[in-house]
């Protein structure tokens, strides 16, 4: 309950700067609207905003879980293998160096404007981080831990599973919710380099229009979704990380 | 429980050698004899490699450099022949005390012996705790539960490196006294820090200083002794004067 009330008073306070600003500054509704200006814009364009956004949230979630699923996978198989370590590691460092926001036009050349180029970005924008991660908690099982497993003549795969995998979660959890904030900025920078929907497309689509207070309530559906995504990504990695051990 | 096939087959040890980690020579030339299915105890200061020697005997050694050999008097290796049970209970916390119990099964993919985990978990005196996480446990309960683990691997040797140092002193005697009951039989041996721990456990008492090892004669009564009686005393504090005395 106090939490809620915390966050109403944060909303409030932002509301109430926001439209201070507008006010004190003397700021042009192509500027900056106001909140209401924003509300009312919102309110009229409820159902287009809500197509736009789903578009993007289903990107986000398909990358979300792809470059999971993806980035677990390539934890493990470098964990497993010494070789792989050599050899696949400098590349994935490597790999940073180039920023991923060079690549949207790229990807939108060799695979349209559908959603096939968002989902891309959005993973491969998430695929390091959650990597790495999970990677780092891999390498950390404690040392007695796998003594043990050792001693016990444990098989490589099974020492993983039940011993360096359940370890690592808690840095599977940490790349995760990394994950949840990144993989909307990879989802929107795909919207602006060529796509026909999707809230990014949405934004741009509105500025080119001198329609500000419609971006501006696209921006905003964008920053709650995220917000909501990542709040929902840290619950559940939480309960699953106090699950273990409960 | 009776004798079981583990306790039957457990070899006499003999090792030989030299250990160097990192550049670092730990020890040279160092002889121990291990007795069979006794209580071999391995007193000494940090850092003169007691647990070096234990971790060679476990076969955790492809970082140890160094020639040496380990032999048995029945001439099989000992690889699959050992538990081991350290100063951290190495309890895996998202696990229940029975499946930690049940730990070497899951990992080697073979049926597990619920039966069996649930009597030793009884045995340690956990009984009402089988279904609970480590984390819910004592200091005291979660080393209860790692030597049930220990027991439950059924191996003839037993490899202790301090594993009651970190509890209190009352505990300390008890876990004592448990794990003489449970182990007897085994070829096991114990490094500590703790020269009553020696008196009372070993049956073979060596004390490891930078210069090697020397064996000390143990009171004659069977283990696991009185920690009050006076030749126990004796011991220990003989124990003690030649720790201080090491070089």
């Amino acid at each position: 309950m106090t939490r809620l009330l915390a966050v109403g008073a944060v909303v409030g306070i932002f509301i109430g700067l926001w439209q201070a600003l507008v006010v004190l500054a003397d700021l042009p509704a192509f500027i900056l609207p106001s909140p209401m200006r924003v509300g009312q814009a919102l309110w009229a364009n409820a159902e287009l905003i809500a197509g736009h956004a789903m578009v993007t949230l289903t990107e986000v979630l398909i990358g979300l879980g792809l470059g999971a699923v993806l980035g677990a996978a390539t934890a493990i198989g470098l964990a497993l293998s010494p070789l792989a370590r050599l050899v696949v590691r400098p590349m994935m460092v490597l790999s940073q160096a180039l920023p991923v926001f060079a690549l949207a036009p790229v990807l939108t050349l060799w695979l349209g404007y559908g959603l096939g180029p968002k989902v891309i970005m959005a993973l491969l924008i998430i695929y390091f981080p959650v990597t790495s991660a999970f990677f780092d908690g891999l390498m950390q099982t404690p040392r007695g831990m796998l003594d043990l497993g050792r001693v016990m003549q444990g098989r490589r795969w099974q020492i993983m599973r039940h011993i360096r995998i359940p370890a690592a979660i808690p840095g599977l959890a940490s790349g995760l919710r990394l994950a949840a904030v990144y993989a909307p900025i990879g989802a929107i920078i795909g919207e602006w380099v060529g796509a026909s929907q999707g809230l990014g497309y949405l934004m741009l689509l509105a500025n080119g229009r001198a329609k500000i207070d419609l971006m501006f309530a696209a921006l905003l559906v964008l920053a709650v979704m995220t917000l909501l995504l990542h709040l929902g990504v840290d619950r559940l990695c939480s309960y699953v990380v106090r699950r273990q051990e409960r | 429980m009776g004798l079981s096939g583990a306790e039957m087959r457990a070899p006499a040890i003999d090792f030989r050698g030299s250990a160097i980690i990192g550049g670092v020579t730990v020890f040279e030339d160092l002889c121990l004899a291990i007795p069979a299915g006794q209580w071999t105890c391995l007193l000494g200061p940090s850092g003169v490699g007691k647990s070096t020697l234990l971790r060679i005997l476990a076969g955790l050694d492809e970082d140890i450099g160094g020639n040496r050999t380990v032999s048995t008097n029945d001439n099989i290796g000992l690889d699959g022949r050992v538990a081991l049970m350290a100063q951290q209970d190495n309890l895996m916390p998202w696990l229940t005390v029975r499946d930690n119990v049940l730990l070497g099964s899951r990992v080697r993919r073979e049926p597990a012996d619920m039966a069996r985990a649930d009597l030793l978990i009884v045995q340690v005196g956990l009984a009402d705790h089988g279904h609970k996480k480590p984390g819910a446990l004592s200091g005291g309960q979660r080393q209860r539960v790692a030597l049930a683990r220990t027991l439950m691997e059924d191996r003839p040797v037993v490899l202790l490196d301090e594993p009651f140092s970190a509890l209190d002193a009352r505990i300390r005697a008890e876990m004592q006294e448990l794990a003489a009951r449970l182990f007897a039989g085994r070829t096991v041996c114990l490094i500590t820090h703790d020269p009553g721990e020696a008196a009372r456990l070993g049956e073979t008492v060596y004390v490891m200083g930078r210069s090697g090892l020397t064996a000390i004669e143990p009171p004659p009564t069977p283990v696991i002794r009185p920690y009050d009686a006076p030749d126990v005393l004796a011991c220990q504090g003989q124990l003690l004067r030649l720790l201080r005395e090491l070089p």
